[in-house]
C-alpha cells in the first residue's frame, strides 16, 4: 500500500507543497534575510547587518505600539474569556431561547474586521458627540476602549461556542457524585467544571491572545492609529513603516520589526500553551 | 420544592439578562440598517438614533447609489469568485496532501507537517512584503489565480486539521480497497474522501470565513485600481474620498452583511460544528 502510494507523490503532495513554498516558505526565508538589508524591492537588497534592528528598537512609535498592544491584549483576553465563560455557563443551564441567544452572540464573528470597525466607528463617534467628548480621531482613551469593546463584541461568541462544547462534555456522573457529596453550585463550578474544561480554556486563551496581539483590520478601520499613532498597534505600526513612510531605509526597518513581532508572538504562544496545558486533567 | 422554584426564578433572571444583552448585540447592525434608509442630510450625530421619518426617508436610493456608482456588484463577484476558488483548491489539495503524509510516514513528510503547524503561528506582517513581491513576480496578482496564494497560506490549518482526522481512519478499510483493485487515486476518491466529509465541511467553513473577510492579503497582492474585493471596497470608500457619503456607505455595509447573515442562518449547524472541530484539533 505504502509503496504504491509513494509513487503518487507528484499528484498528492506536490500541488500543496509548491503553493506552500510560494506562499509561505520563500517569503518567510526572504523576510528573515531582508531584515538585515536595505531595500525597496526584493531585487536591490544591500546587506547592512543588524542596524535595522537597532533603529527599530529605538523607534518611539514602535515601542509605544508595543506597550499599547500589550495593554490591549491583557485586558481584552481577560474580558473576552470571562464573559464567554459566564455566558456559556448560563447557556448550558437549559433556559428558554438558548438556541436564539447562541445564534445572536456568534453572529458578529462572521462579519469581517474592516466592516465591524466602521460600524463601531460610526456608533462610538455618535455616542461621543452626544456626551460632548472629542471624537475617536482625537481621543486616545476612547480609541483604546473602543477597540476592547469591538474585540469583545466579535470574539465572545466564538469562545462561547468552544466553552459550551467543553461544558457539555463534562460527565453527568461527576456532577451527580458532587451533588451527593453535598457540593454547592460554586464548589461544583470551581472543583469540577473548571478543571474539566481546562483544554477549552487553553484553546480559547491561545486564540484570544494571538488574535489580539496580531490585530490589524479592526485597528485600521476603527481608529487608523489616530490620534498621531497613539492607538496604533504592532501590526499596523509595521504596515505603516512599510507603506506609509518615505525613504529607502524604512522597508528594511519594517521587516526587522516584523521579525521581532514574529518572535514575540511565538514566545507568547509557547509560554501560554505550556502554562495552561500543565493544568489540564487527563480524561 | 423551594429549590426548584429558586432555580426557576434564577433561570427567568438569566433569560431577561441575556435578552438585554442580545438586543445590545444586534443594535449596531440595526443602527446601520435604519440609517441606510435616510437621506444624506438627515444622517447627523444628533439624529442617528432616530428612525427615519417621512421627511428623511430615502427609500432605496442609497442602495441604488452603492450598487451603481461604487461597483458593489463587481466587488461582490470578485470576493465570491476568490472565496469559492480558494476554498475548493484548499479542500482538494490539502486533503490529498494530508492523507499522503499521514500514510507515508517518512522524515520528509514529518517535516512538511511541522512546517504547516509552524506556519499557523507566523503573523502575516512577517511575510506580507515578500509575499506581495513574489506574487507580482510570478503573475499571481489577479482575482483568477490569487487562489494559489491562498492555498499556500491556508495550507497550514487545513493540512493540520485533515491530518488530525486522517489518523483516525482505520487502515483496514483502505487495505480492503487496495485488495479489491483500487489504485491510490481511487482509494482516495471512493473511500477516504467520503469518510473525511465532516472535516471537509469544517475546513471549508473556517477557510471561507477567513478568505471572504480577508483585507490585507488582497490589498497587497491585487491592483486596487482594477480589482476590489468587498473589504477593499469598504476601506477604499472611506480612505480616498474627501467627504464620505454616509448613506451609500451604510447601504454598502448592509449589502455586505446580509448575504453573510443569510448564509449563517442557513448553515448554522455546520458553522458551529466547524468552529468546535477547528478548536478541538487546534
Amino acid at each position: 500500500m505504502n509503496k504504491t502510494l509513494k509513487k503518487y507523490f507528484p499528484l498528492f503532495v506536490l500541488p500543496t507543497l509548491v503553493a506552500f513554498t510560494i506562499g509561505f516558505i520563500i517569503p518567510f526565508a526572504e523576510g528573515i534575510y531582508l531584515s538585515f538589508c536595505k531595500f525597496t524591492t526584493v531585487n536591490n537588497a544591500q546587506w547592512v547587518g543588524i542596524s535595522n534592528y537597532i533603529t527599530a528598537l529605538k523607534d518611539e512609535t514602535f515601542l509605544h505600539s508595543f506597550w499599547f498592544t500589550v495593554a490591549f491584549t491583557v485586558v481584552s483576553t481577560i474580558s473576552i474569556n470571562l464573559l464567554a465563560f459566564v455566558v456559556a455557563l448560563v447557556l448550558t443551564r437549559g433556559i428558554k431561547g438558548t438556541n436564539i441567544f447562541r445564534t445572536v452572540f456568534f453572529l458578529p464573528n462572521l462579519i469581517g474586521g474592516i466592516v465591524l470597525g466602521y460600524i463601531w466607528q460610526i456608533l462610538i463617534n455618535c455616542v461621543l458627540s452626544l456626551v460632548e467628548q472629542p471624537l475617536l480621531s482625537l481621543n486616545t482613551p476612547a480609541g483604546y476602549w473602543g477597540l476592547i469593546i469591538l474585540m469583545a463584541w466579535q470574539q465572545v461568541g466564538y469562545m462561547m461556542i468552544i466553552y459550551i462544547a467543553g461544558l457539555q462534555n463534562v460527565s453527568p456522573d461527576l456532577l451527580e457524585a458532587a451533588a451527593i457529596d453535598g457540593a454547592n453550585s460554586w464548589q461544583t463550578l470551581i472543583k469540577i467544571k473548571l478543571p474539566m474544561v481546562m483544554s477549552s480554556v487553553t484553546i480559547c486563551l491561545f486564540l484570544t491572545l494571538t488574535n489580539s496581539f496580531k490585530l490589524f483590520d479592526q485597528n485600521l478601520s476603527l481608529t487608523g492609529g489616530e490620534p498621531n499613532h497613539a492607538t496604533e498597534m504592532l501590526a499596523l505600526n509595521i504596515y505603516n513603516t512599510f507603506y506609509a513612510r518615505a525613504g529607502a531605509q524604512w522597508k528594511g526597518i519594517g521587516q526587522a520589526k516584523a521579525v521581532i513581532f514574529f518572535i514575540v508572538v511565538v514566545v507568547i504562544a509557547l509560554v501560554q500553551l505550556r502554562a495552561t496545558r500543565s493544568k489540564e486533567v487527563q480524561q | 420544592m423551594s429549590n426548584a422554584k429558586s432555580r426557576q426564578g434564577l433561570n427567568m433572571f438569566f433569560t431577561v439578562l441575556l435578552t438585554v444583552l442580545a438586543v445590545l448585540y444586534v443594535y449596531p447592525a440595526f443602527m446601520i440598517l435604519i440609517n441606510s434608509f435616510k437621506v444624506e442630510t438627515a444622517i447627523s450625530t444628533s439624529t442617528v438614533f432616530q428612525l427615519p421619518t417621512a421627511d428623511t426617508f430615502a427609500g432605496l436610493a442609497n442602495y441604488v447609489a452603492a450598487v451603481v456608482s461604487q461597483g458593489f456588484l463587481q466587488s461582490f463577484f470578485y470576493s465570491a469568485f476568490i472565496t469559492v476558488s480558494a476554498v475548493a483548491l484548499i479542500l482538494l489539495c490539502c486533503s490529498m496532501c494530508a492523507w499522503y503524509i499521514t500514510r507515508v510516514d517518512n522524515p520528509f513528510c514529518k517535516a512538511i507537517y511541522y512546517l504547516c503547524v509552524f506556519s499557523m503561528v507566523v503573523p502575516f506582517q512577517m511575510v506580507m512584503f515578500t509575499l506581495a513581491q513574489t506574487a507580482d513576480g510570478i503573475k499571481l496578482n489577479n482575482p483568477y489565480n490569487i487562489c494559489i496564494i491562498y492555498l499556500g497560506f491556508g495550507a497550514g490549518l487545513a493540512v493540520f486539521m485533515f491530518c488530525g482526522f486522517a489518523k483516525t481512519i482505520p487502515l483496514e478499510i483502505e487495505e480492503a480497497a487496495t485488495i479489491d483493485g483500487c489504485n491510490p487515486v481511487q482509494t482516495y476518491g471512493l473511500v477516504v474522501l467520503p469518510i473525511l466529509k465532516p472535516t471537509l465541511i469544517s475546513v471549508a467553513i473556517l477557510q471561507a470565513m477567513w478568505v471572504w473577510n480577508d483585507y490585507l492579503l488582497p490589498t497587497l497582492v491585487l491592483d486596487i485600481r482594477q480589482y476590489r474585493t468587498i473589504p477593499m471596497l469598504i476601506q477604499y470608500f472611506r480612505g480616498s474620498y474627501g467627504r464620505v457619503e454616509m448613506g451609500p456607505m451604510m447601504a454598502c455595509i448592509m449589502l455586505t452583511i446580509l448575504p453573510i447573515i443569510v448564509f449563517y442562518l442557513a448553515c448554522q449547524k455546520y458553522i458551529i460544528e466547524g468552529v468546535v472541530a477547528g478548536a478541538v484539533k487546534g
